[in-house]
């Protein structure tokens, strides 16, 4: 099955910029269906992106955060060829993981 | 050991072999692995815990409660912190937003939309040797102040921008 995660990291003059983007329907819990019942709270709670055994990224999220999330973040001490694994968790337990390769 | 030839083996009732039993067995096994596809190669052992999620701050109903939950102490508004958001939301359910700074010392960022039912839309830790600076999508409620949150050194400093919401967010 294909991740939901897609990424591009790009190193370049000792910073590394993430650019990652996940599919999740980040449903807040205040929109309705077409029967009028109140779709419950799905949403991506924390988003954690590691290189070289350390942590360099977390991100906490509410359901505030926009349907398939976008984020954008940088950090130094990354190469060009180096693995950036990311592994994201919702309120319902489910979780993904993913690595991708710095460019 | 065995030494009879194929056609003298025991045979199952469709006429199978043990070995030909094994080997199809063996061979949709493989099968089943090759379709999981190369996925299994980049998945990595999914590490993201809720351990350290704030939530109480996620929980609270008004800007005031979620600053003090998540931080313990009043912000101050700098110039030092900066909001990047637009003035007019075209979509309330995609409002782009960023935020960076010049102060020293950033251990997190967070953001605020004053109006939304939960006011805490992010918060983010910044770990040294990463950047403060993030940018991320937000649902508006409605036309609201968003907050932009900096722990600097101890303290927390603010910026805070006005974005209109023409279409809300919230599916309304």
């Amino acid at each position: 099955m294909a991740s939901t995660i897609r990424v591009r990291a790009v190193a370049s003059g000792g910073n590394t910029e993430v650019q990652a983007l996940v599919q999740h329907p980040m449903d807040s819990g205040f929109v309705k269906n077409a029967q009028g019942q109140l779709i419950p709270p799905h949403y991506i709670q924390v988003v954690e992106f590691e290189h070289g055994g350390k942590v360099v990224f977390t991100a906490n999220w509410g359901p505030a955060i926009s349907k398939d999330p976008y984020i954008k973040f940088s950090f130094k001490g990354a190469q060009k060829g180096d693995d950036l694994t990311i592994s994201w968790i919702d309120n319902k337990g489910a979780m993904d993981s993913f690595v991708g390769k710095i460019q | 050991m065995n030494n009879k030839n194929a056609s003298q083996h025991e045979r199952g009732r469709a006429g199978q072999t043990r070995r030909a039993v094994m080997q199809a067995a063996v061979a949709s096994m493989l099968a089943g692995a090759a379709l999981a596809g190369a996925a299994p190669l980049n998945r990595a052992r999914a590490s993201a815990s809720t351990a350290k999620w704030p939530k109480e701050a996620f929980s609270q109903k008004n800007e005031a409660d979620a600053i003090k939950a998540l931080f313990g102490k009043t912000p101050e508004v700098s110039d030092k912190v900066n909001l990047d958001a637009p003035e007019i939301a075209e979509n309330g359910a995609v409002v782009p937003i960023s935020v960076n700074t010049t102060l020293p010392n950033v251990t997190s960022i967070a953001i605020v939309v004053s109006e939304n039912p939960f006011p805490l839309a992010a918060y983010y830790p910044i770990p040294s040797g990463t950047s403060p600076m993030v940018a991320n999508r937000l649902k508006m409620a409605k036309t609201s102040k968003v907050v932009a949150l900096v722990a600097s050194a101890d303290k927390v400093f603010s910026a805070s921008k006005e974005v209109k919401v023409t279409v809300g967010g919230c599916g309304g």
